[in-house]
């Protein structure tokens, strides 16, 4: 009955509907600018940008839900992404015979066992003040069985590790379809996130943003240097895909394929959100982002509501960064750049249209086309430059010119990021803000 | 020429008009009050005349001047000075660094003006190295006048100087007032407190809606059943 | 007594060493924070911009050095400090006072901070490129005084090198010159208050740009001390950048936001447990070894993490902190 109401409501406070021509005009821009691209560089290469386009688009809805609804800033985009990667990856590659043939399994089950031991005896340390010690001397004993515990723990864990990456390489997959990876992705990203969101979120929002810049950091740091568990450096390829692979339909086809199932995971997700958005749960949100006091004045759980939308935000970027990793058929830890995986969302995001999930679709696909646009633009200037450089002064350039005409790009992006904050704060395609009654 | 004078002010937040109109003069000598019911305008006049928002019509004069639209520190410069009602002290920074944050554009004057302001309160001479925040709601708003007279100002402005303050304090605080003006700075205060202040005051402006209702003297305006019925609370 | 000598070297000294570094760019932080009330993200590249400029200096002077009887690098530090001080305050009326005059929230300045790490970090890779340089360039090498340690069962000395006595020294030169900054100036005295109460600054007559401008004088200085005394006591990096941040930033929340002495303190705590995080404590506890039942192996390495997961160090106790006291140990004013 209620909510039958309130839909209602929301039908009539609606802002009269308007003949969308500036998303029209953008999109119809866009669409010149994809067919351009396929003209110039051929479909396989094309296709391959929109689905990589396609799963940035993920990201970035999973980035504005965060920032747009929420005004709470992720800063640490690329760790879910990696997170998201590495469970397909875990998931998804074939069994390593010569990890599960051996005792190794079992050792590394018993090493699991004392750690999830451990973790109770110290939980437990935690309740003794319930059986009457002192709340001091409890924690007192808590700290020092944790150190003592950890400190065996970890022994033994680096003890089967290092079996593991001298006998058998690395532990393998297990070898399941690669959307269950992305789901478990997923799920693991959200977990983390809402670790991350109940410390952080009832604090300042700066808070955020430096907790998940850190963790970001913390799981590259982990995925590079566990090379029992993803080959660290080594990498880890191919994986499999949800979808036929270009052995079986050439690259284009099965290209297009993959950006079929990104498509459709897009309109679910889109679909889903947009229904969200205007239920009373995304109209709550809103209220707690444009006014937080007043909410919390009319009995709002604000707290529990933010969590809800970070941890939302955070699968998101999970699955988007299975569908990437997949698509890449690589697992490379080093290849998580904060650059690639977190500014360039962030881009695609503030410049599309925070809050505006279409502008957030439109913002990550032409984003990532300039994106990839600019590598040869950028090469091509530095070796003009270099060039006139040498003809006209006799200037040596250096020999690392390629990595550092791409270091361009890094300027580029942090220059957008600064005037679109300027010029631009809504984006190209604002977020409809309705005058709710 | 009066010392302060404000004409036909309209001003407000955010494109939402509180003052309508509203006029005030006074003169170097005299002490003048605004009084009036809440929300109509009182510490909103006040904030217009110390520039922190925005005059989009009228004019306010200091010495026949215009100075409506400059920043609070050029009026500083310009020998106004200004106590808020709320967070009127630097709560960390010890009372006599308060006080010389008062003369800031003016550091030859610290030394004699620092004198000068512990005559005044001598409460704040025994406490000048404790931090501000630590000191009582009365020293506080001590302080907070003090460092205002730090910049010996001609004109000082008031937002309710003796809120919540016990009665006691609020007496003493009025002394002062009056002490101050006796030493040549003009004052204008907006005060809850309207009877006690309209007894020290020379002029006074009540104000309703954004808009002078009653201008006269504060004797008169004491007198006057009309405004005691509707202002003074009988 | 070798082994304490071992602890000695590689976590007094160490310790003190990044706790210093830790301690000079959080005060920055820290007063960023107080003065305009948003954590600088770009804090870290400013480093990396000071130590650019002293490397370039350096290149450009070489002999300076010599002629003094100090490091080179030492010798243009004042240089750099006042080139990266005019940076700081060029990206502030550039990126900044825009975004503050039209009053965002803080969150979007951290994030217009991140788009300007961004732009720094692409200039000084696209000139410095991406590989660690040595800022002692050739034929300057770095002293290191070795201490003997009057005990007979002490073969070992304790090593302190060039550099690190310089951080030290300058570490303390920093402290006591901002305290009497902040306590006996007028400057000082007014920045403090526009950290209490920003309007009330300003109706006393500060002119609150004029004091972010100061802000960022001496945010940017101390971040080319501190950027250049890390590149001598390693080398320099020119993608550090993410990797102080987290330690920075929680030195920063540690001593309580807005709190520069508690800056100091948070610096140290940050550095001591880093480096008593990453320390082999098998080292010192095999001497008495004997003392142990049989059946128990003290295993070769016995760190708590491996200095690989150093960043984890941080971020454990920023998490600590947050959840335990957001205000940090010496309660800081903005939350």
């Amino acid at each position: 009955m209620s909510t039958q109401h309130t839909e209602r409501r929301e039908d009539t406070v609606a802002a009269p509907s308007r003949f969308p021509l500036r998303e029209i005009v953008l999109f119809g821009a866009l669409l010149v600018a994809v067919l351009g691209v396929y003209a110039v560089m051929g479909t396989a290469y094309s296709t391959r940008m929109l689905v990589e386009a396609a799963c940035y688009a993920i990201l970035a809805l999973g980035l504005t839900i965060q920032w747009g609804y929420a005004g709470q800033f992720n800063a640490g985009v690329m760790g879910f992404v990696a997170l998201g990667g590495f469970c397909t990856m875990f998931l998804s590659v074939p069994l390593n015979d010569a990890f599960w043939a051996t005792e190794l399994p079992g050792e590394l089950g018993r090493a699991l066992l004392y750690v999830a031991a451990a973790i109770l005896v110290v939980y437990g340390a935690t309740k003794l003040d319930r059986l009457g010690v002192p709340k001091r001397l409890r924690t007192l004993i808590a700290i020092v069985l944790a150190v003592v515990l950890y400190l065996v723990v970890i022994s033994m864990l680096r003890g089967v590790t290092g079996e593991i990456q001298s006998r058998a390489g690395f532990i393998g997959g297990l070898g399941l379809p690669a959307w269950s990876g992305w789901i478990v992705g997923g799920a693991l990203a959200g977990g983390l996130g809402y670790f991350i969101g109940r410390i952080c979120l009832g604090l300042r929002s700066d808070y955020l943003a430096i907790a998940t810049l850190g963790i970001a950091e913390i799981i590259k740091a982990f995925l590079k240097n566990s090379d029992w568990l993803t080959r660290g450096t080594a990498t880890v390829s191919p994986l499999p895909w949800p979808t036929p692979g270009p052995s079986t339909l050439g690259f284009t086809l099965a290209r297009a394929a993959y950006l079929s199932l990104t498509a459709v995971m897009i309109a679910v997700i889109f679909f889903l959100l947009h229904r969200a958005y205007h239920a009373p749960w995304g109209r709550m949100i809103r209220a707690i982002r444009d006014n937080e006091i007043s909410a919390a004045a009319m009995g709002k759980d604000i707290n529990r509501r933010r969590l809800e939308i970070f941890v939302l935000g955070c699968i998101l970027m999970g699955i988007g960064g299975g569908a990437l990793a997949s698509f890449n058929s690589i697992f490379d830890p080093n290849g998580y750049l904060p650059l690639n995986h977190t500014f360039l969302v962030l881009v695609m995001v503030i410049l599309g249209g925070p809050g505006n999930n279409l502008g957030t679709i439109f913002g990550a696909v032409a984003v990532y086309i300039i994106w990839l646009m600019s590598e040869p633009l950028a090469l091509f200037l530095m070796h003009g430059a270099a060039a006139i450089g040498e003809g006209w002064f006799g200037w040596e350039p250096p020999g690392n010119l390629d990595s550092r005409a791409l270091q361009a790009r890094v300027f580029v992006i942090g220059l957008l990021i600064t005037l679109v904050l300027r010029f631009a704060p809504q984006g190209l395609l604002p977020e409809k803000v309705r005058h709710h009654g | 020429m009066p010392l302060l004078e404000a004409r036909g002010v309209h001003g407000g937040y955010g494109g939402m008009n509180i003052l309508n109109g509203v006029d005030m003069a006074i003169e170097a000598n005299e002490v003048g009050v605004i009084v009036g019911p809440n929300g109509a305008g009182k510490s909103t006049m006040l904030k217009a005349i110390f520039g922190l928002l925005t005059v989009s019509q009228g004019e306010i004069l200091l010495r026949g001047e215009p100075i409506h639209n400059l920043p609070p520190n050029k009026l500083v410069q310009r020998g106004m000075g200004f106590v808020p009602q709320e967070k009127n002290v630097f709560p960390s920074l010890t009372v006599k660094e308060n006080l010389e944050m008062g003369a800031f554009l003016k550091p030859g004057n610290v030394k004699r003006m620092l004198k000068h302001v512990y005559d005044f309160f001598p409460p704040l001479y025994d406490k000048r190295h404790q931090p501000a925040g630590e000191l009582s709601g009365g020293q506080r708003q001590m302080v907070a006048m003090g460092r205002a007279l730090m910049a010996e100002p001609d004109v000082l402005l008031l937002d309710e100087p003796t809120a919540g303050l016990s009665p006691l304090y609020m007496n003493e605080i009025f002394e002062r007032v009056k002490e101050i003006n006796a030493a040549g700075v003009g004052i204008l205060m907006v005060e809850q407190n309207a009877k006690q202040a309209l007894a020290i005051a020379d002029k006074g402006f009540v104000l309703a809606a954004g808009m002078n209702r009653f201008t006269d003297t504060g004797a008169a305006l004491l007198a006057d059943p009309e405004v005691a019925k509707s202002f003074l609370g009988g | 007594m070798n082994e304490l000598v071992f602890f000695i070297n590689n976590v007094i000294v160490a310790g003190s060493v990044t706790g210093s570094i830790y301690a000079i760019g959080a005060i920055g932080v820290t007063l960023i924070f107080s003065i305009m009330r948003f954590a600088h993200f770009a804090h870290a590249d400013m480093m990396t911009f000071g130590t650019f400029m002293v490397l370039l200096l350096t290149l450009a002077f070489p002999g300076a050095g010599g002629a003094v009887g100090l490091p080179t690098p030492i010798v243009m530090l004042p240089l750099a400090m006042v080139l990266t001080a005019l940076l700081a305050v060029g990206i502030d009326k550039a990126f900044y006072k825009p975004l503050r005059a039209h009053g965002v929230k803080p969150i979007v300045m951290v994030i217009a901070s991140l788009g300007v790490t961004l732009m720094l970090q692409g200039v000084i890779r696209l000139f410095a490129g991406t590989g660690s340089q040595n800022l002692y360039l050739a034929g300057e090498r770095k002293e290191i005084y070795r201490l003997d340690v009057p005990f007979e069962m002490a073969a070992r000395p304790i090593i302190v090198t060039e550099p690190q006595v310089i951080l030290f020294l300058l570490t303390i030169v920093c402290v006591v010159g901002l305290h009497l900054f902040l306590n006996r100036t007028r400057l000082g005295k007014a920045m403090r208050a526009m950290s209490d109460n920003p309007d009330l600054a300003r109706a006393s007559g500060i002119n609150t740009n004029h004091i972010v401008a100061v802000t960022w004088v001496i945010a940017g200085g101390l971040a080319a001390i501190a950027g250049t005394l890390l590149s001598l006591d390693v080398t320099f990096k020119p993608d550090l950048s993410f990797f102080l941040l987290l330690p920075i930033f929680a030195a920063a929340i540690v001593g309580g936001v807005g709190h520069p002495y508690g800056a100091i303190a948070g610096g140290f705590v940050v550095g001591f447990a880093e480096t008593l995080a990453v320390f082999n404590w098998t080292v010192l506890l095999r001497p008495v070894q004997h003392l142990f039942p049989a059946w128990l192996e003290i295993p070769r390495n016995l760190a708590f993490v491996g200095t690989e997961y150093k960043i984890v160090v941080p971020f454990f106790i920023l998490v600590a902190i947050l959840v335990w006291r957001p205000t940090g140990l010496f309660k800081g004013k903005v939350i």
